[in-house]
């Protein structure tokens, strides 16, 4: 089997977001960049179907070189081969066009993207890849079984589940609890190592142009001072979030 | 020319987020000085979707049992371009999430996810919506042939119309790529994608023994119960009651959390709700500076009070 997974890079999650050049570029400095948890979930997945049923994990990733050591360390943690399309990432569009071109040349069996990057909360790129590509899609996938070219797939929806059954080729959009946070592997010297070994192949894109623009970022307003009621007065709670807060 | 929007329904049943998305979308219309045509798919009663001013309502019958992305994408391709539509408005279910991308796919549209506000600018669309988890606001500008708004969730207020609505049946064909096989529904509980309020519990908790406490406060509010992330990493609750930056969103009127420190990656998925509670023995919890009304004390103490008192007030 040969799985893809498709992986971003965002700020670490305890990341200060700021912005300059006038609120219209992301401040990048002093940010630690990371793979989008999503997407790492995903990966971990496709390494455990490499250990236990066979399978080759290429990551592909939409982006410049900045990128590359958080490919490294996709590597370390067993991915055979990273490939970097070498195109900023401008929109959502952009990068599903450059992915779907990729996996219409070089067919995999599965294809794994995060159900969202925790960036720009978008929430779109896997699908845009479904769609381009004409393949089946199981989003916001927490359970996921191969059984020779069948899928068997759970969704999480809101409210509930639903399992789903495909035929290979398909796409998930991963998250938590397609395996568990501490399944998630940290890279060890011997992944490292090896790491440096396995192939990281920039190849050029194709052309596409973005569909969006972003023209400027906001701040959230800052937000009024606690009020705190005394433990022993719970009516006094209770008036505030009915007659002053009026969500009761 | 119309502005299209697409109602959910589960199980032929309209969902309750239509209301406010089609609101949205009649406001969006005189906005844009068009008009609001809203589309359906498989909804055995539509009636309610009449009154928020669309000129025009489009029950597709598409010959699939179960929401399944392509087929529902397909369709409503197929009559975004039947009807001319540049616009298109969806909501931000797990369900529109899921659809919305493959549609940009198979339009080549723009789109834009969890959007607050009407357009700003209006040629191009220029339209605000959240970012870095809540943490930013981004302004984009919507470039392609059809664009996609993604509404969020609890940003728009409810109002009806007294214009007319016409309401016409289409049948689609189209191929299915998924086939369902089982589908759990969790049956007379508030979820959090709909609930006005939501009650968190964490690891103040101290164990799963003790979440009667969230529930009874939740059944007293109509609250759905949700929890933070290291609750359910140790399997005191499901994973898809989890909510923060890598959990589930919250976008409620007024969000209880219990015993829940406050860390940034947890903000980050509440901060949208607009009320915040917090409950917590520990004055100097970080949750204190995002919430609007706190109290300092034990949970064990403070909630059987606050329950029985709401209890005592309806």
């Amino acid at each position: 089997m040969k799985i893809l997974v498709c992986i971003s890079c965002v700020p670490d999650t305890t990341s200060k977001i700021n912005f300059k050049d006038n609120d219209t570029v992301f401040d990048d400095q002093n940010v630690q960049f990371v793979i989008n948890p999503n997407d790492e979930f995903g990966l971990t997945r496709a390494i455990w179907f490499k250990e236990k049923i066979g399978a080759t994990v290429d990551v592909l990733h939409v982006g410049e070189a900045s990128a590359d050591s958080t490919l490294r360390k996709a590597l370390a943690i067993g991915a055979d081969k990273a490939i970097r399309i070498d195109i900023p990432a401008t929109d959502a569009f952009v990068v599903a066009d450059q992915i779907s071109n990729y996996i219409q040349e070089n067919p995999y069996d599965l294809i794994i993207a995060g159900r969202e990057s925790i960036d720009y909360n978008g929430s779109m790129v896997p699908g845009m890849i479904a769609a381009k590509c004409d393949l089946a899609f199981v989003n916001t996938c927490v359970k996921l079984e191969i059984d020779g070219s069948t899928a068997t797939a759970t969704r999480e929806m809101d409210g509930g589940m639903e399992v789903l059954r495909a035929e290979l080729p398909l796409i998930i959009g991963s998250q938590k609890g397609l395996v568990e946070e501490t399944d998630l592997r940290i890279p060890n010297m011997r992944g490292i190592m090896q790491a440096r070994q396995k192939p990281l192949a920039v190849i050029p894109a194709i052309e596409s142009s973005p569909k969006t623009a972003i023209s400027s970022f906001e701040k959230p307003a800052p937000k009024a001072a606690v009020k705190l009621v005394p433990a022993d007065d719970i009516d006094q709670l209770i008036d505030l979030l009915q007659n002053e807060a009026k969500v009761l | 020319m119309s502005i299209l929007l697409f109602a959910e329904s589960q199980q032929g049943k309209l969902k309750k987020g239509s209301a406010e998305l089609c609101s949205y979308g009649f406001a969006l219309a005189q906005q844009q000085n068009s008009s609001l045509t809203i589309v359906t798919i498989n909804c055995e009663n539509t009636d309610e979707l009449t009154q928020y001013g669309a000129s025009k309502l489009i029950n597709l019958n598409v010959d699939v049992n179960h929401f399944e992305v392509q087929a529902y994408a397909s369709a409503l391709a197929e009559i975004t371009k039947t009807e001319q539509s540049k616009v298109i408005v969806i909501s931000s279910s797990a369900d529109a999430k899921y659809l919305g991308g493959v549609l940009a796919g198979k339009l080549k549209a723009g789109y834009v996810t969890n959007v607050v506000e009407l357009p700003s600018t209006s040629e191009p669309l220029t339209i605000k919506h959240t970012v870095f988890s809540n943490k930013a606001f981004a302004n984009t500008t919507l470039e392609g042939e059809v664009n996609i708004i993604g509404l969020g969730n609890n940003v728009h207020e409810v109002k009806t119309q007294s214009t007319s609505t016409d309401v016409h049946q289409q049948d689609i064909q189209t191929d299915i790529k998924c086939t369902q096989t089982s589908i759990e529904q969790s049956q007379g509980k508030v979820t959090i994608a709909d609930a006005d309020v939501v009650v968190s519990g964490g690891r103040g908790l101290k164990g799963p023994e003790n979440w009667g406490l969230i529930e009874e406060l939740a059944d007293a509010l109509g609250a759905a119960t949700a929890c933070s992330k290291p609750v359910s990493d140790m399997g005191w609750r499901p994973h898809s009651e989890h909510v923060g930056q890598t959990g589930k969103p919250v976008t409620t009127n007024l969000y209880i959390a219990v015993g829940i420190s406050g860390a940034i990656q947890h903000l980050a998925g509440v901060n949208a709700s607009k009320v915040k509670v917090v409950i917590n023995t520990d004055p100097e919890a970080p949750f204190f500076k995002a919430a609007d009304y706190g109290i300092v004390g034990d949970a064990f103490e403070v909630l059987p009070k606050l329950t029985e008192k709401l209890k005592a007030r309806t």
